[in-house]
């Protein structure tokens, strides 16, 4: 499954866990994160992610 | 002429800038820096090894395309020597130039100790990519080091060398690691595992001198042991970089003070991230600058607004043993109350009268961070 890095800190979503702790269930993609959901390290939004091959 | 400049390339400047173009498409923006100007995640130097990251593969995108990103103009290898607050000039080895705002994002700088010993001067520090470029070089081939700081970048280095076969000694005078940002437990446990994987602490301690001797390094504690090595690291901490603000006059402490609206004692000249002191308060961390550029960017776009400090955790890149730290930004009478689960360690900082004034969190109970921040009172409010 894909995953996005943070530009700014580093910070990796994977998709394969979601972030339940914001409610985004694993298994939820990228388009399907919330456009409000900020990065939980260092609070920068989703348009500040790229995309990162794992 | 240009309608803003800012000076520094690092995670405060380009931030800035990138936030500032989320409201403002016509302002002229020139942006200086002494390095190369390329764009990296300064956060990841001490995690950069474990992930096989060179200097090269941190960087994001260089200086050109930053431009062009930005629709800025980018002047790298330059050093900026003088500001002159009055004219709203500056002046710089490619010339002087005028601005209407000026914005310091100049860093901060590591504190060096002056050492004894003939090889003083070999110490190193990682505090941009080039030093980063510096130390793999060194690291290629070299199979010992000494770290001199157990605080957040030491650990951090040392949790990210311990996967290669490097051997590792680090060193503090505290009697632990993390030692202001953790209670004696959480700290014991980071101690074991980074143990485990072959880190030698050596706590209580200091480095007294460091010599050549027969091609390694010599570093001799104040224990009296000596440790033969070939890199020592130094990571004791940064300074704010002042020297730019005091060619203009402008107030300083520990870093160039500002007010919430980021702006120095001078007018039309603001400074954020690791150089500027917002209040009382000079916090080398992504979160805290990350606000200072969504607000000053505002505010520059003419839509004035102040920053907010809420409580920011801090994460600590050691995966071996995953720790969330979030201490009072100010000194603060009270006590820490370790709570071990088998999951990890909640640990509270409750201040004489029992109110929350800071929290860490280890193993997987760091989940738990966003939530316990909103339990601690604003930092600027």
């Amino acid at each position: 499954m894909k995953s996005w890095q943070c530009l700014v800190c580093g910070f990796i979503y994977e998709q394969e866990h979601g972030w339940p702790e914001d409610g985004i269930a694993a298994g939820t993609s990228w388009n399907d994160v919330p456009e409000d959901w900020v990065c939980p390290d260092c609070g920068v939004g989703k348009s500040d992610f790229e995309m990162v091959e794992i | 002429m240009k309608d803003i400049i800012i000076i520094g390339t690092g995670m405060a400047g380009y931030t800035l800038a990138r936030e500032l173009r989320k409201h403002d498409q016509q302002s002229t923006l020139l942006l200086i820096s002494r390095d190369d100007g390329a764009y990296y995640s300064k956060p990841m130097l001490s995690n950069a090894l474990d992930k096989d990251k060179t200097a090269d593969t941190l960087i994001i995108s260089d200086a050109d395309k930053m431009a062009t990103d930005l629709d800025a103009t980018i002047w790298n290898h330059t050093d900026v020597t003088h500001i002159d607050a009055e004219n709203h000039q500056i002046q710089c080895d490619r010339g002087a130039i005028e601005y209407k705002h000026l914005i310091l994002a100049c860093g901060a700088n590591p504190i060096k100790i002056p050492f004894e010993g003939d090889a003083a001067d070999t110490i190193m520090s990682v505090n941009n990519l080039d030093d980063y470029r510096h130390f793999r070089t060194a690291l290629e081939k070299q199979k010992r080091i000494v770290i001199i700081g157990a605080g957040l970048i030491g650990c951090e280095f040392a949790n990210d060398l311990s996967t290669s076969d490097i051997t590792i000694d680090i060193v503090d005078l505290a009697p632990q690691a993390l030692g202001r940002l953790l209670p004696a437990g959480a700290a014991k446990e980071l101690q074991n595992r980074l143990l485990s994987k072959g880190v030698n602490w050596h706590l209580d301690n200091a480095v007294s001198s460091v010599n050549h001797k027969e091609g390694v390094l010599e570093v001799k504690l104040k224990s009296g042991e000596i440790i033969d090595t070939d890199i020592v690291l130094s990571a004791i901490g940064l300074r704010a970089s002042l020297q730019l603000a005091n060619t203009a006059g402008l107030e300083v402490e520990r870093g160039i003070k500002v007010d919430r609206h980021l702006k120095t004692s001078q007018d039309d000249i603001y400074a954020l991230g690791d150089c500027a002191q917002v209040e009382d308060l000079n916090l080398p961390f992504v979160m805290p600058l990350m606000n200072a550029a969504r607000a000053l960017a505002a505010s520059l776009a003419g839509n004035k607004t102040a920053v907010n400090y809420p409580a920011m955790p801090v994460v600590v890149k050691t995966p071996i043993y995953p720790i969330v730290v979030c201490p009072p930004p100010r000194p603060v009478e009270g006590q820490w109350e370790e709570e071990v689960t088998e999951t990890g360690i909640r640990a509270k900082f409750k201040d004489t009268q029992g109110t929350l004034q800071g929290f860490a969190l280890t193993g997987e109970l760091v989940k738990e961070r966003m939530l316990m921040a909103k339990e601690v009172p604003d930092w600027l409010s």
